[in-house]
């Protein structure tokens, strides 16, 4: 039996999906539940590796996995993911407001710097 | 009418458990950049974002100078935040402290900013990374993101629900 993994946190979660492979296997389950033979296929990765990622998925909640005859199917908990995106694009979101209103003061610079001919140092 | 290049949003990941690391791409060389970032009345025309007003803006760009920001949040109460300077590199690096004035007992346990400002093609790559001391922190400063207005969050809702399909 695998051990129970520690309780997870939104945090861990968003680590877990921040890694490019593990972003692939979430992109590739959007369409629905898949076998890991399908997702090795997908990847173009080694089935271990495959499986390693799945691991860590699984542990946050993204995925959820059960067994059918002699396969394993994947699917997506996109419930699990919602908090995990709304939680850092919040964080994200205020500062795009800080760098939004950065890209008016640059270009008050740009053309000051092109009138000066960049002598205002 | 100004016609405003936007360069993109900016990108938060988290690299570890102690750190945050933010980047944006700006249409402007490295060197406006930079002088927006480190001139106070520049700072205070961007800083507090569509949060609120700034109060003041404190810059002592030099090794062992300090700074500070005093932001009145739209509830009117004011949000303070300091620092020191450790490391300048003009145009190109800079790493400060920074404590928010919130939290009792900040001083003893600072945050460390490394902001970096890389130019390709007169375009400037921004990166800020911020080391904290825990896993606990980190969760917390990006915790503070949720404070924001509903607006904000109806807004993201829209692009939450198209990424999350």
């Amino acid at each position: 039996m695998i051990p129970m993994a520690r309780a997870a946190t939104t945090a861990d979660a968003f680590n877990a999906v921040a890694e490019p492979r593990r972003r692939q296997i979430l992109d590739a389950l959007a369409g629905g539940e898949r076998p890991v033979n399908d997702l090795v296929r997908a990847l173009g990765l080694a089935q271990p590796q495959v499986s390693k990622h799945l691991r860590v998925l699984r542990e946050v909640g993204a995925v959820n996995v059960r067994d059918e005859g002699r396969q394993r199917l994947y699917r997506l908990n996109g419930h699990a993911l919602k908090p995990i995106h709304d939680w850092v694009k919040t964080y994200e979101a205020s500062w795009s407001e800080r760098f939004d209103q950065m890209d008016l003061v640059l270009e008050d610079l740009k053309r000051k710097d092109e009138g000066d001919d960049g002598s205002d140092e | 009418m100004t016609e405003v290049t936007s360069s993109g949003s900016a990108t938060v990941t988290l690299p570890t458990d102690e750190e945050i690391l933010i980047t944006r791409e700006f249409d402007a060389p490295k060197h406006l950049v930079y002088k927006a970032w480190t001139t106070p009345e520049l700072v205070s025309r961007w800083w507090p974002g569509k949060r609120g007003e700034m109060k003041s803006a404190e810059i002592d760009l030099r090794v062992g100078g300090t700074w500070r920001y005093v932001m009145e949040a739209s509830a009117g109460q004011e949000v303070g935040f300091h620092g020191e300077f450790r490391e300048i590199v003009p145009n190109e690096r800079i790493v400060n402290t920074e404590v928010y004035e919130g939290v009792p007992g900040g001083d003893d346990d600072p945050a460390l900013n490394m902001v970096t400002f890389e130019e390709v093609d007169g375009r400037t790559f921004l990166t800020l990374l911020t080391r904290v001391s825990s896993k606990e922190i980190r969760d917390m400063i990006i915790d503070s993101g949720m404070e924001g207005g509903m607006q904000e969050g109806m807004d993201l809702l829209e692009e939450i629900a198209r990424s999350l399909r």
